[in-house]
């Protein structure tokens, strides 16, 4: 597989950690901030290769993780309507809402559908008229070009029957958070690949500037990860902190101008909820007014009153990098990925899954 | 690969079309479907006795195996559920070290099934209890209304004579035994995950089942109790399964990615759609576990046998981690491969 397996070289992985063992004198902790290079270091037992000078905290990346309980009651309630077939990516379909799951209730008999696309929920819609299609739009920035594009595609061509349940957070604004939490002890970032893919590097620098921390942009595959902490670390020990580019083959500085306008035409940014964070401001987005026929807050009433998380779970703190998921008592005991507490025990990029799955030996 | 695609035997003079419920029923109907659909394709001399059920006689012991297959769609790449559901019953058996020789055959078809398709799955289940060389000897019809099915669904149950030199038992295995895999993972799953419904992706991956118990004959012939344990990782993947034998044994299992044999394609669909190839399903492979000093020797012999070329030894069974499999990564770190949760879903991003 051409740009993987280059990228899954042994040796080259090898060279790399050797130089960071070289460089490396103190002890820094580095944040990834996807959930997708969680998994990937965990996945390819990376973190118990690293010298032990770096401590890798897994941050809030995970679209799953965050997405607010009240939210997944709404899809719960949404599907449970016999009118509604509720479209979902796959991962969102296991996470405990506090009564019920979407698996839950599909099993019982709901039209819950798993899709790759929300492009898909619209062609649901079109071959089903008499069915309101609801579209649960969760993600970052990586989703909300797809997201954007089939509420658009739905005005152009007069679809009422399609609506989309919005939960789009936003990265930068949940670093800052990060960074400005009394308990912070992240030196640098891994950024997130496919994110600067869409978004581009304009949003970072301000971040950097303010709070002096080394940014590198990186990819998901072994070497890429390895080679991402490598310049983080040369930044920390040489006391830089910059930008800098590890996955060049495929983010460029200015990002995707085309997915960028589509974003921007459909979503203004907002606040947002984020599970186990609480609110953080202008940190996701919202349907523009033009389109809020689309959004299923809008078209449906809901009113599923007032939840509440589990009170064991430490997700927040596990997702802000505070505590590692084995610090949770409830950890492998009461919550695993078969009866999870917290959403990041469920989603494959969420830490304390990726701990439950691959490191418990 | 299936070897049994482009299966031409004409459709017999029958005055329907489409499956009814009067098909189940006992009565005429299910005579009219039986004479010409079962008695006739399936000829032999214990299905003629036309009883209750047949009567059969070994001189030894006997392996028993039984499974129920319902697979969405049933036509798919490289195959479909008529012969799937021989070779799975088929390769239980064998796995258990017997040679399979009579099934069963239940049919519980949805009201609405056009006879065509019908017939072609019935053709391939002939064809496959063929080249397995097994007897249909008795069988069941039903008829489930509209919508309380899903075309077809079937069970297969088998036996079969276990083969003189065969001592298979998870008790057998120890540590320093070898693993090895009999072909390329995955490939089963992945062909079917590309026609799912909503999944739909273009590939040229189809699916691999076919019957295994001729090969593990001759592997049994040459090897003998040297072979400590077989199972073909079906539902759940080679992970489920090693998982469920370190379990069951207590001991440890080491296996290393860079050897796991996969095609190119199905590996690639995996990385696309997310998913992680060691809990795919497979249907043409099966995993053994031998005594170390003859595993380069069975790898060969693997090697040179039908559906065998692409076996590969992945691992072996050590002392360390008892219950849990541990995967040596293409980088050279290592992680617990757990059984896998539910179903694997995919990713969002």
């Amino acid at each position: 597989m051409k740009y993987l397996t280059e990228y899954r070289d042994a040796t080259e992985v090898q060279r790399h950690l050797e130089q960071i063992n070289k460089i490396v004198t103190r002890p820094w902790t580095i944040m990834e901030t996807c959930g997708g290079q969680t998994h990937g270091l965990v996945k390819n037992g990376i973190l118990e290769m690293l010298p032990k000078e770096i401590t890798m905290v897994h941050g809030p990346g995970c679209p799953v993780c965050v997405t607010p309980l009240e939210l997944i009651d709404k899809a719960v309630h949404l599907a449970q309507n016999k009118d509604v077939i509720l479209c979902s990516f796959g991962d969102m379909l296991r996470v405990p809402g506090s009564k019920k799951s979407l698996l839950q209730i599909k099993a019982e008999g709901a039209d819950v559908r798993i899709l790759y696309s929300p492009l898909e929920a619209l062609n649901i819609a079109k071959e089903n008229p008499n069915k309101e299609v609801v579209f649960f739009a969760v993600g970052f920035e990586t989703t909300a070009p797809a997201n954007a594009l089939s509420v658009y595609q739905a005005k152009k061509s007069g679809i009422t029957n399609y609506s989309i349940l919005v939960s789009h957070v936003l990265v930068p604004p949940a670093m800052e958070a990060i960074l400005n939490d009394k308990d912070n002890r992240i030196q640098g970032f891994l950024a997130a690949g496919h994110v600067l893919t869409i978004m581009g590097f304009e949003e970072y620098y301000p971040i950097i500037k303010k709070y002096k921390v080394p940014v590198v942009v990186t990819g998901f595959e072994p070497l890429d990860l390895v080679q991402g902490i490598l310049m983080v670390v040369r930044q920390l020990e040489k006391g830089e902190y910059k930008l800098e580019n590890q996955y060049s083959r495929v983010v460029q500085e200015e990002g995707n101008k085309k997915a960028l306008e589509t974003i921007k035409k459909v979503f203004e940014v907002s606040h947002r909820a984020w599970r186990g964070i609480g609110e953080i401001p202008y940190s996701g987005y919202k349907l523009r007014d033009k389109y809020s026929d689309y959004d299923a807050e809008t078209k449906f009433k809901m009113d599923i009153g007032k939840v509440n998380e589990n009170e064991i779970c430490i997700a927040g703190d596990v997702l802000k990098g505070i505590k590692k998921p084995y610090q949770c008592p409830a950890f492998g005991k009461q919550c695993t990925p078969e009866n999870p507490l917290g959403a990041p025990m469920v989603s494959s990029e969420g830490a304390c899954a990726a701990y439950y799955h691959y490191t418990t030996f | 690969m299936s070897n049994l695609t482009n299966l031409q035997c004409p459709l017999p003079q029958l005055d329907f079309d489409i499956i009814t419920l009067g098909h189940g029923g006992g009565g005429l109907l299910t005579n009219r479907l039986l004479d010409k659909a079962i008695f006739e394709l399936f000829d032999n001399e214990k299905l003629q006795t036309r009883h209750d059920g047949a009567v059969l006689s070994f001189g030894q012991k006997v392996a028993f195996s039984t499974d129920s297959f319902v697979i969405s769609p049933v036509f798919f790449p490289g195959g479909n559920i008529g012969e799937l559901a021989v070779n799975g019953t088929v390769n239980d058996v064998a796995m258990c070290g017997a040679s399979p020789r009579y099934i069963s055959l239940a049919l519980i078809i949805e009201e609405g099934l056009p006879v065509t398709e019908l017939w072609d799955i019935l053709v391939h289940v002939k064809a496959a209890a063929e080249k397995a060389g097994v007897w249909i000897v008795t069988g069941d019809t039903k008829v489930v209304e509209r919508g309380k099915g899903d075309k077809i669904f079937i069970n297969t149950t088998g036996v079969g004579e276990m083969h003189p030199n065969a001592d298979i038992s998870t008790n057998n295995v120890k540590q320093g035994d070898k693993i090895i895999v009999s072909g390329n993972v995955a490939t089963h799953g992945m062909a079917i995950m590309s026609v799912r419904k909503g999944l739909e992706f273009e590939t040229s991956i189809e699916s691999d089942t076919c019957n295994l118990n001729h090969t593990i004959g001759h592997l049994l012939d040459e090897f003998g109790s040297q072979i400590h344990l077989m199972r073909d990782p079906t539902r759940g993947g080679v992970a489920s399964t090693l998982n469920e034998i370190a379990r069951d044994t207590q001991l440890g299992i080491d296996i290393v990615q860079d050897a796991i044999p996969i095609d190119t394609r199905v590996d690639s669909a995996c990385e696309i759609l997310g998913l992680d190839p060691l809990y795919v399903a497979n249907e043409g492979v099966f995993i053994s576990f031998v005594d170390s000093s003859v595993a380069d020797a069975y790898l060969k012999k693997l090697q040179s046998l039908e559906f065998g070329e692409n076996s590969a030894i992945i691992g072996e069974v050590v002392a360390d981690h008892p219950n849990k499999v541990v995967l040596t990564s293409k980088i050279g770190g290592k992680r617990v491969v757990n059984m896998q949760v539910g179903e694997q879903l995919p990713r969002i991003c």
